[in-house]
């Protein structure tokens, strides 16, 4: 028999703390609504100091109202929180460190935030808990990081919390669930309160409040990309892409990234490709974000169905063309899928995106000495998923490439980074060693900020060719075959010409010359859409571009 | 390969040039290899360009001999300098030896180069003048606007003393830029930054609704090639008597408009009955707007 | 500005043509001019760019350049806006194609 301990341990601390801040939060709402403008009285009741807090910030979607509430309370009753949010980027996510409120983050991405966030945490304000890829974050939210309150936004509620999350589903169902089943409070900021929701997306029962916001949810449009700023260059390169990846492997389910090199790629789609008898045969089952660039290829048919997990649809991006033709022209368009009720990230296939930085093992980053921005969901898409398995042409064919392996055949995820030799200001790419290391002592992280890791890098593609590091026998090999389409950067200028040409011999390096590409088309002619005006002629006038990319 | 069409606006002077002219008809005048560059520029250490900005040559176009000039918007804007002024000028002064049955102007550019200063000024003037010269001799100065700098400054003057002006939606047509406004007047009365406010005060629309320019056309070389080619060998009369019905019209304009604070104003008065609109209606659809309007110059 | 002049050996054929212009003169970008000239079988460059202090590199990207093409009695001048090696190379490849082009 077990001696019983002396003092029983409670065993529903939880419970009661949930009821406690309920009970307290109901004095500010009408069953689950709150008062507006009780907001943040609301707020200091029912946020305890110390406590983990959620502001949804995805990409796109931002519980903005409750972010700004949060930054309005008093620090006498709210202070210390530990703040684990995904996407910091509006300036009420670093208010609250700058007077005090939060002191501790665990985040992914600061994006334009991210130099204002490098003061802070030399100032001592922000204790970086870690920068994180997503499914770091949001699987720690069901492990130790769970938030003890979490604010989300949704288009509308009913009286009984019901939300319907509109086209933009986001991240919301990770953090509902990992708050709501353990016994979080979660608050969510609507557009909207209605009688009868269109579709319930989160059911009431997991929503403790809801608040009408003053202005509808903001929305980044960070996924549009004018295609007047796209370069011959760019263009160049995707044409090397289409001919040495695409087409090579047969790349019909992928990724790409949301950068300007990307976007050249989905433009020259029903041109270029199209005219090299591609269609059908690549890119047909797209998982993006919802870049307006992808319309001309959606709307030649080229790209059969596209999968994504948000939208620009207020501001118009492509899911507000793309919900209503799956409305109204589903014959057309069944496979789109612009609503999602999970967030699906380790899905992706193969990558294709960009970065400033590549060292000589191939490793790369975007964190440069003066800014903390973080990756966003690079480092999920750009790793090998070593568990997963299956028989695409492009799998199998990345996996017999693949050197360095036993007798035992397995696939390869492809994994592709286009870059410049030269960025803004005549800075190279190209580095024997990335900022990445600085960085890391600079801010005393435990390991040097990579995006994606050398080896799980399988291309590199910049304007002079391709580095195909699958046919790389050693590491030497594989240093020369990255010097090999450095360009005229010191790294490149350093290139050993001989093991160059014997790579190039293998088919480790590639020029455009031998990938069938002919320069004198690189030009913009060869953008089914040269601007963000045929962008709209493409949909047939459904896209509803932001008015910061109109002249009209 | 496969291109929807040739855009205007994106295309270099030649490739504006090649588009417009017959297939292998262009001859150039003081091309590139001459090497005719600013003499200024490299005083003021920055680079030069071969042709100086601006493509100068004769051709035909449907068979007929046209003398043509295409502004390079790309180098410096498109502004005219010693060099570059001296070629347009030269050009017009030809068209009265050849009698072509058109000059046509290419323009892309926000006016005099600054910094070749008396120069760019001196050569504007010129410009000017040699163009009325060949309209007083019988031949039509064509205008075709709808490049990324639009037509501004010393040469929108230019312009509207030409006989006809072909543009397209993306074209600009104004003597002050949306900048040089914002600051001489403040930001309240104009903010260069909203960019539907700018087309609505000086984009090839509005400029056609008030009847300032003769012919809108979408953003295709050959529809700015079709529509040149339409006024072609018909010049416009140039005398008192125009000239006075000119200021008429005028007078009678700034009498109708003279209290409207935006483009939709006056559009609404022209008998719009959707100025809202107006700005995403495609070039057969505008066009469409203005003959039901009864067309012409107001 | 800095004013650069270079030569090289001469490895293939005369041109098909007497010249070819490639770019234009702006930021970023940069105007090629590629005409055939009696050099005794070698090759010439004249640059003019606005950025100072990257000769090595104009020296490494032009002889790639007439290594990759087999070009002689060529001479290259090329006004700059200080454009990226990338930007250069692809318009001298363009001119290039243009000049060898007979049917053009």
């Amino acid at each position: 028999m077990l001696e019983t301990a002396k003092t029983a341990r409670v065993w529903d601390t939880l419970e009661r703390s949930y009821r406690a801040r309920i009970e307290r939060g109901a004095a500010f709402a009408d069953g689950k609504t709150v008062r507006r403008d009780e907001i943040v009285s609301f707020l200091e009741a029912v946020i305890e100091p110390g406590d983990r807090v959620c502001i949804e910030g995805n990409n796109q979607k931002h519980a903005d109202f409750l972010a700004s509430s949060l930054a309005k309370t008093s620090t006498d009753a709210i202070r210390d929180l530990h703040i684990v949010q995904s996407n910091i980027a509006l300036p009420p996510h670093l208010d609250v460190f700058e007077r005090g409120t939060a002191r501790r983050l665990d985040f992914c991405y600061a994006g334009p935030q991210g130099l204002r966030m490098a003061r802070l945490v030399g100032e001592g304000k922000i204790e970086v808990g870690a920068i994180h890829t997503y499914l770091e974050l949001y699987s720690r939210y069901f492990c130790d990081l769970t938030p003890h309150v979490s604010f989300v936004a949704a288009d509308a509620a009913d009286a009984d919390g019901n939300l319907y999350t509109g086209p933009n589903t986001e991240d919301t169902p990770a953090i509902v669930e990992a708050t709501a089943f353990k016994s979080g409070v979660l608050i969510a900021q609507v557009n909207r309160l209605v009688d009868k929701v269109p579709r319930v997306d989160v059911p009431g029962d997991w929503v403790s409040f809801v608040v009408e916001a003053p202005k509808p949810h903001y929305i980044e449009p960070i996924f549009t990309r004018d295609p007047a700023v796209i370069t011959e260059v760019q263009v160049l390169m995707a044409m090397m892409v289409i001919r040495g990846i695409y087409e090579k492997y047969g790349v019909t389910r992928l990724n790409h990234g949301i950068g300007f090199d990307t976007a050249a790629i989905e433009l020259i789609l029903p041109t270029y490709a199209q005219d090299l008898g591609l269609k059908g045969k690549i890119c047909q089952y797209m998982s993006v974000n919802p870049c307006p660039t992808l319309i001309p290829a959606i709307e030649s048919g080229f790209v059969e169905s596209i999968h994504c997990a948000g939208s620009e649809t207020r501001h118009g991006g492509l899911y507000g063309g793309a919900l209503r033709r799956v409305l109204h022209r589903p014959r057309r368009h069944d496979a789109l899928e612009p609503h999602l009720l999970s967030a699906r990230r380790p899905l992706f296939r193969s990558l294709i995106g960009s970065t400033l930085q590549i060292d000589l093992e191939g490793n790369s980053s975007t964190a440069t000495l003066s800014r903390i921005t973080g990756f966003g969901g690079a480092p999920n898409f750009g790793s090998e998923s070593r568990a997963r398995r299956h028989g695409s042409e492009a799998w199998l064919k990345a996996g017999r490439e693949q050197r360095l392996s036993g007798e035992m055949p397995r696939g390869r995820k492809l994994v592709v980074q286009i870059v410049e030799t030269f960025g803004d200001g005549m800075s190279p790419t190209f580095v024997e060693r990335l900022d990445a290391w600085e960085l890391q002592k600079t801010f005393d992280m435990p390991l040097p900020p990579v995006m994606v890791y050398g080896d799980d890098l399988t291309h590199l593609v910049t304007e002079e060719g391709i580095a195909n590091l699958l046919l790389c026998d050693t590491m030497e090999e594989r240093e020369q075959a990255i010097r090999g389409v450095a360009g005229y950067t010191p790294v490149g200028m350093k290139r050993d010409r001989e093991m160059v040409a014997r790579l190039r011999e293998k088919g480790a390096v590639q020029y455009a010359d031998d990938l069938g590409v002919d320069k004198r088309f690189a030009t913009r002619d060869l953008l089914a859409a040269r601007s963000i005006k045929d962008l709209v002629a493409w949909s047939g006038g459904l896209y509803d571009p932001p008015s910061r990319f109109r002249n009209w | 390969m496969r291109v929807a069409r040739h855009s205007f606006y994106e295309a270099t002077a030649r490739k504006r040039i090649d588009g417009l002219l017959d297939a292998g008809s262009f001859r150039e005048f003081c091309g590139p290899a001459a090497r005719i560059v600013s003499p200024h520029l490299p005083a003021l250490g920055m680079p030069v360009a071969f042709d100086d900005g601006v493509v100068v040559g004769e051709g035909t176009i449907d068979g007929r001999p046209v003398l043509v000039a295409a502004q390079e918007g790309g180098f410096m804007g498109g502004a005219v300098g010693e060099v570059h002024g001296a070629k347009i000028t030269g050009l017009l002064e030809r068209a009265l030896d050849v009698k072509p049955d058109a000059a046509i102007l290419l323009l892309d550019t926000g006016g005099v180069r600054l910094h070749e200063a008396n120069a760019g000024l001196v050569a504007m003037g010129e410009i000017q003048r040699a163009a009325l010269s060949a309209r007083h001799a019988g031949v039509p100065v064509i205008v075709a606007i709808g490049g990324k700098n639009g037509c501004y400054g010393g040469m929108s003057i230019v312009a509207r003393s030409c006989d006809w002006i072909v543009a397209s939606e993306e074209g600009r047509l104004s003597i002050s830029g949306p900048e040089v406004i914002e600051t001489v007047e403040g930001i309240e009365e104009f903010d260069a930054q909203d960019r539907a406010l700018v087309w609505r005060t000086m984009g090839a629309k509005h400029r056609r609704l008030i009847g300032e320019i003769d012919a809108l056309v979408a953003d295709d070389v050959e529809a700015f090639r079709t529509a040149i080619l339409g006024f072609v060998g018909r010049p416009r009369p140039l005398d008192l008597d125009a000239l006075e019905a000119e200021h008429e019209m005028l007078s009678r304009r700034l009498e109708r408009f003279w209290d409207c604070a935006d483009g939709r104003d006056v559009w609404a008065r022209l008998g719009v009955n959707d100025p809202a609109s107006v700005p995403a209606l495609d070039a057969a659809g505008f066009n469409g707007l203005v003959d039901a309007l009864s067309g012409g110059r107001p | 500005m800095e004013h650069l002049e270079f030569d090289y050996d001469g490895t293939g054929e005369k041109p098909a043509r007497a010249l070819a212009l490639a770019g234009v003169v702006g930021s970023g970008n940069l105007e090629v001019l590629i005409e055939a000239a009696d050099l005794g079988g070698r090759c010439a460059a004249v640059v003019d760019t606005s950025v100072r202090g990257f000769g090595e590199t104009w020296r490494q990207v032009l002889a790639d350049f007439f290594a990759r093409h087999g070009l002689s009695d060529v001479r290259v001048s090329i006004n700059d806006g200080g454009a990226t090696p990338a930007v250069v190379s692809l318009r001298l490849d363009q001119a290039a194609a243009e000049i060898k082009d007979a049917q053009a």
